[in-house]
């Protein structure tokens, strides 16, 4: 939208790429980690020039959905529509984020997290 | 590559990574990106996420050309805690009235970072609000080039009517050792929460 040379169309743009749909069929964190899967890794198998960018993009190290919509340039419900459809079709897993619940994993999480902090 | 039995490629955290976030909230230039970049083991990034000037949710948007839209963008930064654990920070955007992605980045969160320029102090009542309102755990953290003194801590503790179990610590956004020290502070203070030895901040 800043850029005076880009179409000023923000509404209909960056929905494109999905076709128009602004939701994804499965709910991603924004923080949520995404791995190309070997299936993903086949070029034949991923439609569309940007899930083969996305594919390729998590095939070197895992992403968050952030980052895909990040190094990307899309907007983040762009990127969640379409990873949750990379996921549909096996190109992608997703790896959701541990929530801190009142839980003993919550607190196992904070421990090693606390102990990777002192690392640092 | 073994991905087991998942059709749709989807993981549990039982799976082979996970992440977790920590939100980093305060008013516009107090330092949000600085202190996220001198931790962060990638350049911090932006991501951008679309709303409507009269709606939260970009689902009201087909259809409705002319609408106007605005686009928040958040920073954030990357920290590989361990091979399967991938912490990253996240810039919550300026201006309070983008509560809904807010809402998104507290849901969660392990608690979250105040960062306070102590001559802008009210820019950052609004976050305090937020999540003494969401309960969710966070600490002050007043940003000062030049060293501060104890007593302007405890100014900025009564300045913000913050509980005394509300950790307020000096830090240097520019720091990476500072940084880390703020972020240990905050989940210590988590973990202690936790075990029942500090009282809920609400």
């Amino acid at each position: 939208m800043n850029d005076p040379d880009e179409p000023s169309n923000a509404l209909v743009r960056p929905y494109a790429v999905t076709r128009g749909r602004t939701r994804p069929r499965v709910e991603i964190a924004i923080e949520a980690l995404v791995e190309t899967t070997a299936r993903g890794r086949d070029a034949s198998v991923v439609g569309g020039r940007e899930q083969q960018l996305i594919a390729g993009l998590c095939a070197l190290r895992v992403q968050s959905l952030a980052e895909i919509a990040a190094r990307m340039q899309m907007p983040l419900g762009v990127a969640r529509v379409l990873v949750a459809d990379m996921a549909a079709d096996g190109l992608v897993a997703v790896y959701e984020p541990t929530a801190v619940g009142d839980d003993a994993v919550g607190t196992e999480l904070l421990e090693r997290v606390l102990s990777g902090l002192r690392r640092l | 590559m073994g991905f087991g039995g998942s059709d749709e490629g989807y993981r549990r955290p039982s799976g082979r990574v996970t992440s977790s976030k920590i939100v980093i909230a305060g008013g516009f230039g107090v330092g949000k990106t600085t202190l996220v970049g001198s931790v962060s083991e990638i350049t911090p990034l932006t991501t951008e996420a679309i709303m409507t000037s009269a709606s939260a949710s970009v689902d009201d948007l087909a259809g409705v050309p002319g609408k106007s839209t605005t686009t928040v963008a958040m920073d954030f930064g990357r920290i590989t805690i361990d091979q399967d654990l991938i912490l990253y920070l996240f810039g919550t955007p300026g201006q309070t009235r983008f509560w809904f992605m807010w809402d998104e980045l507290v849901r969660g969160a392990i608690g979250a970072i105040v960062l306070v320029d102590t001559r802008r102090l009210a820019d950052c009542f609004a976050a305090v609000d937020f999540f003494e309102h969401r309960g969710l755990p966070y600490l002050v953290a007043v940003n000062c080039f030049d060293g501060v003194q104890l007593h302007q801590l405890e100014d900025v503790r009564e300045a913000l009517a913050v509980g005394a179990q509300v950790p307020v610590i000096p830090c240097d956004a520019r720091s990476r050792e500072s940084t880390k020290q703020v972020l240990i502070t905050l989940v210590e203070y988590v973990l202690k929460m936790r075990r029942g030895a500090v009282a809920p901040s609400r």
